[in-house]
């Protein structure tokens, strides 16, 4: 028998039970569309962590006031409370020979008021060295002025939105804003870079550190944030860190050191694990589709007694059966399995206008694998349906139809 | 040629072993028109399933052209069918979703034989059993005889030797019993060998040869 016309032979047989083989064809199309889909949420989490992280910026040590500790074990008799990160400890940093800068961060909230209308916004003190480390950019304007840190300067920078909310189109810069009691002049405006962990970068605006410390009258830090020299120079960078912060804190080790790469690298993992498990489940669907496909196919056989014994004494071999039926099985898994495609598709779509925001996408992988499992499946599961035609004796086969 | 010697078959029914073939012995020349007669029950459709190869004898020796079938394998089996027998049913057999082009293509097909010279010889076929202008209808368009000729363009398509027909007209009404059973005996003398299995006297009188089954034994050898 030439291949082609028992691929148009079992499409046939297929076509003969419309809402049969529709039936099959949706049960495989579902398993596949649930596994592309499922695999592009696991990994669209996966990219929403990592652009997330990296959006903070490179080679990024976060040094916070306060320990963590992970241990247990009963509280302190003394109640300890963590010093307080100063300016003069991001000074410390910054001169240390693997970082390559420390930006301190002071941060509150306050209203910024421009003619009429107020915004109430988190304000950042920081110094020019916040923008390279978080890499922050700007639409308009300059950076915040190099200054002396301790100096307090009456200018600010307005993240994209802020700005447009108080201004409208008009440029902002060079027009004074209050913030809080204070007045300080925009010099620039940043570029509207969306949120990073929470924070929405458009949202804000960012003043001398020292004006952020008088204006919230406080001389402690939020945290410092920090950029080695290197990717290499990482665990170097956050040694060096923690002991100098011991000595100048008096031998307390009150600080929480975060390093981006090794979050970073430890979100990758378990999302990408993540996704696996998600394609798995994903493929207990296919089985089910598969056991379904079974089941519809053996009742197929056994309404077809009468065909496969005909078929058996026009001449056909076990094989030829065998064969005729797997197609079937096979022709299914690979119709289902391209409408699954189709199916995954639209899903994506409509999944992706309901959260913009979120990175969407079926890794590469998740296709061809969704196919190569229905395929697989469709085969596994016809074997039994196939195989009980291919070993049906003719004569009783044929008396079965009368 | 055909030759049966010592054939036994029993089938097992629930606790009995019933005898369906008994020490048969049959030679059946090239070209012969035989009828096999006898009352329902006597053998006469096991003898006709052995000598398509769709069965097994338990003893005795099957000789189709020279060749001992009992030695074969299934595959050679099949292959035997395929090239040398052809099947007539009762219920016609016709497959529902095919057309009548499609039923008659069908043995070719499993022959792996080419699509241009498939439809050549289905359209040459089906024009010589009358049924040009019905190759393109479905097993439900046609009348009963118009059914049972498709039946034999498919069962004859191979060009077979062997013609076995199992009550070919027990489903026909009388006329087109008599067109069925004339186009039979026109390949007959075509050529083909032409065995007839029916339980109506008046048919089994028409054939060259008669044999009477009864109880799995020839009762009254023609």
């Amino acid at each position: 028998m030439r291949p082609a016309d028992a691929l148009a032979f079992a499409a046939t047989a297929l076509r003969g039970t419309p809402l049969r083989t529709a039936l099959m064809l949706l049960a495989m199309a579902i398993g596949v569309a649930a596994i592309i889909l499922l695999t592009a949420l696991g990994e669209g989490a996966r990219r929403y962590v990592v652009g997330q992280f990296s959006r903070l910026g490179s080679h990024l040590i976060i040094v916070l006031p306060g320990r963590n500790e992970t241990q247990g074990g009963p509280p302190p008799l003394l109640a300890e409370t963590p010093r307080d990160l100063t300016l003069d400890d991001a000074l410390a940093l910054a001169r240390l020979p693997a970082v390559q800068r420390a930006a301190p961060v002071s941060l509150g909230s306050a209203p910024v008021a421009h003619g009429g209308r107020v915004r109430e916004v988190t304000v950042i003190g920081s110094t020019p060295a916040i923008f390279p480390v978080r890499h922050l950019k700007l639409a308009r304007g300059r950076p915040l002025p190099t200054i002396p840190p301790d100096r307090e300067a009456p200018m600010a920078v307005l993240g994209g939105h802020l700005a447009h909310e108080l201004f409208g189109p008009r440029s902002a810069l060079g027009e004074w804003v209050r913030i809080g009691d204070r007045r300080f002049r925009v010099i620039g405006v940043l570029t509207d870079q969306g949120e990073a962990l929470g924070l929405d970068l458009g949202d804000m605006a960012l003043i001398p550190v020292a004006s952020a410390q008088a204006l919230f009258d406080t001389r402690s830090l939020f945290r410092i944030l920090i950029q080695a020299r290197s990717r290499s120079a990482i665990p170097a960078a956050e040694a060096a860190i923690r002991a100098t912060l011991r000595t100048r804190h008096e031998g307390e080790d009150d600080v929480t050191i975060v390093t981006q790469d090794a979050l970073l690298g430890t979100f990758d993992r378990i999302l990408r694990a993540l996704t696996y498990g998600v394609a798995g489940i994903g493929a207990v669907s296919l089985a089910v589709a598969g056991i379904l496909v079974m089941n519809i196919m053996l009742v197929s056989v056994s309404r077809r007694i009468a065909e496969i014994g005909l078929l058996k004494a026009l001449g056909a071999t076990r094989r030829q059966v065998l064969v005729l039926f797997l197609l079937e099985a096979a022709l299914l898994a690979t119709g289902g399995g391209i409408a699954g495609l189709v199916l995954a598709r639209l899903g994506l779509w409509v999944l992706q206008r309901l959260l913009p925001a979120f990175p969407l996408a079926a890794p590469p992988w998740a296709a061809p694998a969704a196919l190569a499992m229905a395929l697989g499946a469709g085969l596994l599961f016809g074997l039994l349906p196939a195989r009980r035609a291919a070993d049906l004796d003719p004569v009783q086969a044929l008396e079965g139809a009368h | 040629m055909i030759r049966l010697q010592g054939i036994e078959r029993d089938f097992q029914v629930g606790r009995e072993r019933v005898r369906a073939l008994h020490d048969l012995d049959l030679e059946i020349p090239d070209g012969d028109y035989l009828a096999v007669m006898g009352p329902s029950g006597s053998g006469k459709s096991t003898l006709l399933n052995l000598l398509g190869l769709l069965d097994r004898p338990d003893r005795g020796r099957y000789l189709l052209d020279d060749i001992d079938t009992g030695a074969l394998s299934e595959e050679a089996r099949a292959r035997l069918r395929r090239e040398r027998i052809g099947f007539v049913f009762q219920s016609f057999h016709l497959i529902p979703r095919l057309t009548a082009a499609g039923n008659v293509e069908l043995p070719l097909i499993l022959a792996g034989m080419a699509p241009v010279r498939r439809r050549q010889r289905v359209a040459e076929t089906l024009a010589s059993l009358g049924l040009a202008d019905r190759a393109g209808h479905r097993p439900d368009q046609l009348s009963g005889g118009q059914r049972q000729r498709v039946a034999i363009a498919r069962a004859v398509i191979m060009r077979p030797r062997l013609l076995l027909a199992d009550e070919p007209t027990g489903n026909l009404d009388r006329h087109a019993g008599h067109e069925v059973i004339r186009l039979l005996e026109d390949l007959n003398r075509g050529g083909i060998t032409l065995i007839l299995v029916t339980h109506d006297p008046e048919l089994g009188a028409r054939a060259g040869r008669r044999i009477q089954l009864l109880d799995g034994a020839l009762a009254a050898p023609g």
